[in-house]
């Protein structure tokens, strides 16, 4: 037997094999272009200005094309003494150029970002720069102020001619490189950031907490109640989850208040006194409140569907060969909800860094998360390019969160609801 | 057990502390929503109970605010309401199609690189919003959509589909093939099997998805922060710029409305919920 003979055809002469392939692609071909038109539409407005933030955070390109020839002269010099009349006589050009496109007030900003004392220097020159004579530009601008004699500044002018930078990230992260390159930190006083970093993952993980702590009775109860109790109390669970969250934060901004129902219930009860009642709203003591009732359901939910699926029975085989209830529940119960706390910590921690509209209405200066800062940079400093810096900071923190648990506990593992 | 008198009234004891942490975790759920009820009949323009709330007199009741919330006359209630039911009707036929043809193929055998399409599907809903409403901002902007209620419809489809995904995607796991094989070998093209066979059954997890889409816009606030202009305002905008500046109890009345609203979207939701498990039971 010779393998031809093997080949098995299909009634039109194709061997099977062949056949069978061309049909997978096919099928392939089918699945693939049902879901492109979605994957397009998110590749499109989505994934891609996600990767244009990346861009943006690291731009810097302005000065870059403010500057061509000077940039390009003065690649020649060391950097140590001043430079050359080359290096000054492709200066004025460029200068001159952006004189007349009404662009050097621009130019005077961001030199001054990057050295003080840039804006009045720039604006003496172009004073002076319109009687400057042809030749020698050297000594003429050397003369229109005595700053333009000193190297600092000129070494400043190059530390700009890279067109992009990781000052943003540094920024984000209350760092910056000074006049040696050396990367250090602001001072003391100074690091908002850091304090801003240290008190979203604060908040994130403490709200997490309280969330498991409350929802893993609650959602043991509806697991074990019968169906006729537990339906009506999983109201209870869902009806805030549908809720809009201006809503719900609104009645906490209510509750919360100074002269709030919590306060007066406080002073009715003797715990404090009319005139001494506590701020509750407008500090932490706030986002920590509303954040955990307005989280709470995204950690019943997946807790209450892995606990539905654990057979009563196991518990009872634990007692009856001898644990007390606690042992049991400890030793059989708890180890088996491991998937549900996992999928109920990620996502309330990840919603939790990522919060924005509840800590800006009722966290006050103290409580705001980073977040804040981020829309604060988008729609009042304009600085779009630090706002990505922020966000993309924050996005690549998410991400790891999700490898480590994909690592831990399983991606697959998740259960929602 | 080996001493059960001594250790079933330990137990008991725990048993009672037990139900007494659940009942305080209810109520520190719902509570505060009942809250927002009663405040918005006040006669006055306090947002805590008056006196005469307090000691149930009727005069310190009224519609009033319901009253400024329809004919007042500076309000953009009005607007903001017709503004954000076209945007979320919008947005949510945009996200069931799309979201119901690419579940289609995501659910399919033979879909290449499927856990990689499908994290990148569902990323909008992984994503802090606040980084989703600054990257949709810049696209929107780019495009000249920024300001419009295009611009709008097409950020909260980015943000509605990956639920419709996630919904129907879980409803075609547990979906027969076979009948649709059973529908094309009885002479049926794609389209007609998909409209008469595979979407009646799908329907629940399309619905739900839909509502999930549905409420994701109609309450989403922080794209719509970067995105919209004066005429694009919606109800949650309306509500942010109220909480932030003039806190007045009309706002409660339109809190009271949209928790009727998310009420009857509640009792939808769980019907079709418990639809679609019963089918997936006879399925089985």
């Amino acid at each position: 037997m010779n393998s031809e003979t093997k080949l098995i055809l299909t009634t039109d002469g194709i061997p099977l094999e062949i056949s069978l392939k061309k049909a997978e692609r096919r099928n392939k071909i089918k699945a693939f272009l049902l879901v492109a038109p979605l994957l397009l539409f998110i590749i499109i407005t989505y994934v891609f200005p996600i990767g244009n933030m990346l861009l943006r955070s690291v731009d810097d390109k302005m000065v870059t094309e403010m500057l061509p020839k000077t940039f390009k002269s003065m690649e020649k010099w060391d950097g140590q003494a001043l430079p050359s009349e080359e290096v000054f006589e492709s200066f004025y050009l460029d200068f001159r150029k952006l004189v007349d496109e009404k662009r050097e007030g621009k130019l005077s900003t961001q030199l001054n970002y990057t050295k003080n004392g840039f804006k009045s220097i720039i604006k003496k020159l172009r004073r002076k720069s319109k009687s400057f004579e042809e030749g020698n530009y050297k000594e003429q601008i050397m003369a229109v102020h005595k700053r333009w004699a000193d190297v600092e500044y000129w070494k400043a002018i190059k530390r700009r001619a890279p067109a992009y930078t990781t000052q943003k990230y540094l920024k984000g992260m209350d760092m910056f490189q000074n006049e040696e390159g050396k990367i250090v930190s602001v001072g003391e006083d100074r690091r908002i950031h850091r304090v801003l970093w240290l008190r979203t993952l604060e908040i994130a993980f403490f709200v997490t907490l309280f969330c498991f702590l409350m929802a893993y009775p609650i959602a043991h109860l509806l697991a074990t109640l019968p169906m006729k109790y537990s339906n009506l109390l999983m109201i209870c669970v869902l009806l805030p989850f549908w809720t809009s969250l201006l809503v719900r934060t609104a009645s906490w901004m209510i509750l919360l208040q100074q002269q709030g129902v919590v306060n007066d219930f406080f002073v009715w009860t003797g715990l404090v006194s009319d005139d001494n009642r506590p701020e509750m709203m407008y500090n932490k003591t706030g986002s920590y409140v509303a954040m955990t009732q307005i989280l709470l359901p995204f950690m019943v939910l997946p807790l209450y569907s892995v606990m539905k699926t654990i057979s009563p029975s196991l518990m009872r085989a634990g007692k009856s060969l001898g644990g007390t209830p606690f042992i049991a529940f400890w030793k059989v119960y708890f180890p088996l909800t491991i998937p549900g706390i996992g999928a109920g910590c990620l996502l309330v921690f990840i919603l939790a860094i990522g919060y924005y509209i509840t800590p800006a209405l009722v966290g006050g200066a103290s409580g705001t998360l980073i977040s804040n800062q981020i829309a604060f940079h988008m729609k009042s400093t304009l600085d779009w390019s630090f706002a990505s810096a922020m966000g993309l900071m924050l996005l690549s923190g998410v991400l790891a969160i999700y490898w480590i648990y994909n690592k831990i506990v399983g991606i697959d593992n998740i259960k929602l609801g | 057990m080996a001493l059960p008198k001594y250790t079933e009234p330990h137990y008991r004891i725990w048993h009672y502390i037990y139900l007494i942490i659940c009942g305080a975790v209810f109520f520190f759920l719902i509570a505060p929503l009942f809250v927002i009820f009663p405040l918005s009949f006040n006669a006055e323009e306090f947002l805590s109970f008056s006196d005469g709330m307090k000691r149930l007199d009727p005069d310190a009741f009224s519609l009033r605010w319901y009253k400024d919330m329809v004919y007042g006359t500076k309000n953009p209630w009005g607007l903001a309401t017709k503004n954000s039911f076209i945007i979320a009707v919008f947005a949510t036929i945009g996200s069931v199609i799309l979201g119901t043809v690419a579940a289609l193929g995501l659910s399919s055998r033979h879909m290449p690189y499927k856990g990689f399409i499908m994290a990148v599907l569902i990323s909008p809903m992984i994503v802090p919003l606040i980084i989703s409403g600054v990257a949709i901002f810049f696209f929107m902007a780019k495009a000249g959509l920024a300001a419009t209620h295009l611009g709008i419809i097409l950020a909260h489809i980015i943000l509605g589909t990956p639920f419709v995904v996630i919904t129907v995607t879980a409803t075609l796991s547990g979906f027969d093939h076979s009948v649709t094989r059973a529908a094309a070998s009885l002479g049926s093209n794609p389209v007609n099997t998909f409209m008469k066979i595979t979407l009646p059954l799908i329907l629940p997890g399309v619905i739900s998805g839909g509502l999930f889409a549905f409420v994701t816009s109609f309450d989403e606030v922080v794209v719509v922060l970067f995105l919209a202009g004066l005429e694009n305002t919606t109800i949650p905008i309306q509500m942010w710029t109220g909480l932030r500046e003039q806190l007045s109890p009309t706002i409660l009345a339109v809190a009271t409305c949209l928790i009727i609203l998310s009420t009857l979207i509640l009792v939808t939701a769980e019907l079709l919920r418990r639809r679609s498990e019963r089918l997936r039971g006879i399925n089985r």
